[in-house]
């Protein structure tokens, strides 16, 4: 078993959170884990991307090939379509449908949704707004999980031991919340509606 | 369970456990996690390892050599850029040899994500003739460190292990091994060695040169160099550090077909390069970096072309590798990666919103109509993207402290209203000497110090700066009247603008500081910082 999944968005977003879960869960599991992240200048606001690669024997590249990636996770829907030279013939796009806006000539957002919706596999949900709605926009990230999580080899309940060890030092409504917004996210994703802008 | 570790972090809980007594370094990407996860261990505080920051790489180094030199082991942290600084002691600290373990940690950064070039610290471990390490991945990374001190104890030498961004920022699980102690203070047999007037420098540096049929050997019969000769003769790749990774992922499940050289330790192991090289018909060379290893095999005229590498254009020669180079070097195709839509546009990195910078940018672009177009000198730090659009104010960024000084030529040279931009924690890196060239000669240039009291770039370190400045220029010779304090805000604006006008007609060493703390700093932490100041001033 190898899964390879690109985490990105842009810097200060929170993408190291969702990798630091996966990583926690994976090594739970007794399975092998290598993610390779971006740290200095571009956490400035620029670009950022994760390479996660989970598998049951050992793992020798850091970074994951183009043509390989089995998903492609994203907080930010212009960042998603950066990676596509990652993605794998049959691999999956997730993203929040919310762009981050801090560049004038940022693309119309119609047009985002219309590449990544000629993709087969695709899932656009507004986990912002799922995650206020919870109460705190930041759980967006554990939406978005949520939504990847039947896709990724590694149990829920692993998921769920990581996401309880990674927030431990914060309080009991911090963790329901992310529990939460990680289960809704994995709801929507099981209904899968279309996504209508 | 194993532990997730950086690369950077398996390094560190290495040092920790090979019996580490300090920690000596200066913030910079891809370095900065080794000595932060040594602050941050509870290990190291109860074991009283020394971890705070020293004001560059060259006082940290110099200062793991003193802790070496007391019989203790020690380590100093750098960026590649980082080793040009501290060059002075690390060359010569070859010469001298050391007392107790010490270990160079120099992480380079290919494809430049977080600095100015892509310079290859190998060269500098080649040139000081010192045994250079390079784990290719993160359980590697933690082994080698225990063996790193080993070496540089038997050898008396210092010892440099190289790491590169994408290992240095990689996580894996780690198996973490007993801890073993630390040396007791013991001073060297013999100090002569380590004062190196020519009489006892030339005896050091011929035990030196001698030292390398040694280091050879120690590399011919490490574990970190592994030789697998395999039946198939057309292909044997020679894989150094990191790039082993790249090769396995590609060949993985065909191993049969090639025979590889893990290189994980220099000098380059040449018996076992010589019966691959013998063993094959084409050898390709895989490294991160500079065609270093390449180069050593390549015959002057490349007449047979048996060598393939960067020098081949089979690898490019800019930037780092990744599997895909790899694999099409050891001639695996892949097709029909897709292609990232046009509507795409870059994210370039940009000055958070609220920064200090942008204000003192703002109000240094006013001023640029009447004193003209590309006099701003930059320096390293997050206001170099102050370089970048929409800002476009600084005109320059080369080495930490070349603000002050380049200004100051250009000055020399005739320009008027030269401005150096410089922070805090590079001023006291690097700028403090330049700028006193400047006060020697009065020169007309007007130096901004941007001080948001922190090494902000690399995760808002301490900077050393703090609440020191003012009596630092002082005590340089910056005239008082000439010395200004600012605050970088909107509603200081025009009283900015009308200061820093003010000195740039004045014809002599002007000093403005620019004060306002990151925003990226906790409350707590500023109202520290707000402590530190009152405390000093």
């Amino acid at each position: 078993m190898n899964y390879n999944l690109i985490l990105s968005g842009v810097g200060g977003q929170g993408i190291l959170t969702i990798a630091a879960v996966l990583d926690t869960a994976t090594l739970q599991q007794n399975l092998f884990v290598k993610q390779s992240e971006v740290h200095g200048m571009s956490q400035r606001g620029g670009a950022v991307q994760c390479h996660v690669r989970i598998s049951d024997k050992e793992i020798y590249s850091d970074l994951i090939p183009q043509g390989k990636a089995d998903m492609i996770l994203s907080v930010e829907p212009m960042e998603l379509l950066r990676y596509l030279p990652y993605l794998a013939n049959k691999g999956w796009l997730i993203t929040d449908s919310n762009p981050f806006i801090n560049i004038s000539n940022y693309p119309e957002k119609k047009e985002l949704y219309e590449q990544i919706k000629s993709h087969p596999n695709h899932i656009i949900i507004n986990a912002t707004a799922v995650a206020k709605k919870l109460g705190n926009t930041k759980a967006a990230n554990m939406v978005l999980l949520g939504a990847a999580s039947t896709l990724i080899p590694i149990s829920e309940e692993s998921i769920l031991t990581a996401i309880k060890k990674l927030f431990q030092n914060k309080s009991e409504r911090v963790i329901n919340l992310n529990i939460e917004a990680f289960q809704t996210g994995k709801k929507l994703a099981k209904e899968n509606t279309d996504f209508v802008y | 369970m194993k532990s997730l570790l950086l690369g950077n972090e398996a390094l560190a809980q290495g040092a920790i456990d090979s019996g580490l007594s300090g920690v000596y370094a200066y913030p910079g990407t891809p370095s900065t996690e080794v000595t932060e996860y040594i602050q941050k261990s509870k290990t190291a505080k109860s074991l009283g390892i020394h971890t705070t920051w020293s004001v560059n790489e060259k006082t940290a180094m110099e200062a793991a050599l003193g802790m070496s030199y007391a019989g203790k082991r020690a380590m100093v942290v750098m960026k590649h850029v980082g080793l040009n600084v501290a060059s002075d002691v690390f060359m010569n600290m070859a010469v001298s040899g050391v007392n107790g373990g010490l270990v160079v940690v120099v992480a380079d950064d290919p494809s430049m994500h977080s600095s100015q070039n892509e310079q290859d610290s190998r060269f500098y471990g080649k040139f000081a003739m010192v045994p250079i390490l390079e784990p290719s991945n993160q359980q590697e990374a933690y082994n080698i460190m225990h063996y790193a001190f080993d070496i540089s104890e038997e050898y008396k030498l210092p010892v440099l292990v190289r790491m590169v961004t994408r290992l240095s920022h990689s996580r894996a699980g780690v198996i973490i091994k007993e801890r073993r102690a630390q040396n007791g203070i013991q001073l060297p047999v013999d100090t002569n060695r380590f004062a190196l007037i020519p009489l006892n420098a030339k005896k050091q540096f011929e035990k030196l040169v001698k030292k390398k049929s040694v280091l050879l050997e120690s590399s011919e019969k490490s574990r970190f160099n592994k030789l697998k000769l395999k039946e198939d003769c057309s292909l044997g790749i020679i894989a150094c550090g990191i790039a082993y990774n790249y090769v396995m992922e590609n060949i993985s499940g065909n191993e049969e077909f090639y025979s590889i050289l893990k290189v994980s330790q220099y000098p380059i192991p040449k018996e076992k390069v010589k019966k691959l090289y013998k063993h094959c018909d084409k050898i390709l060379v895989v490294e991160e970096g500079y065609p270093i290893v390449e180069e050593l095999l390549h015959n002057y005229f490349d007449e047979n072309g048996k060598i393939k590498g960067k020098l081949s254009d089979d690898i490019p020669l800019v930037g780092e590798l990744n599997p895909n180079s790899v694999g099409k070097a050891i001639g695996f195709f892949h097709n029909g990666a897709q292609e990232i839509p046009e509507i795409v546009s870059n994210r370039p990195p940009q000055l958070c919103e609220g920064c200090g910078h942008t204000d003192l940018f703002n109000a240094i672009n006013e001023l640029i109509p009447e004193i003209g177009n590309k006099k701003v000198f930059g320096d390293i730090g997050c206001y170099a993207l102050g370089a970048l659009p929409p800002l476009n104010t600084i005109n320059t960024l080369i080495d930490m402290g070349a603000s002050i000084t380049m200004a100051k030529g250009a000055a020399d040279a005739g320009l008027e209203n030269a401005i150096a931009v410089i922070g805090d924690s590079t001023f006291t890196h690097s700028g403090m000497t330049g700028l006193l060239d400047a006060v020697y000669e009065n020169t007309p240039i007007t130096v901004i110090i941007s001080d948001n009291s922190a090494i902000a770039m690399t995760g808002a370190q301490d900077s050393t700066a703090v609440g020191r400045l003012k009596d630092i220029c002082l005590g340089i010779g910056v005239d008082l009247d000439h010395l200004k304090m600012i605050v970088p805000l909107k509603k200081n604006h025009k009283e900015n603008v009308n200061i820093l006008r003010n000195e740039l007609n004045y014809k002599g060493v002007s000093v403005i500081i620019s004060q306002r703390p990151c925003v990226r700093l906790s409350r707590d932490k500023k109202e520290e910082i707000k402590l530190k100041i009152a405390s000093l001033n």
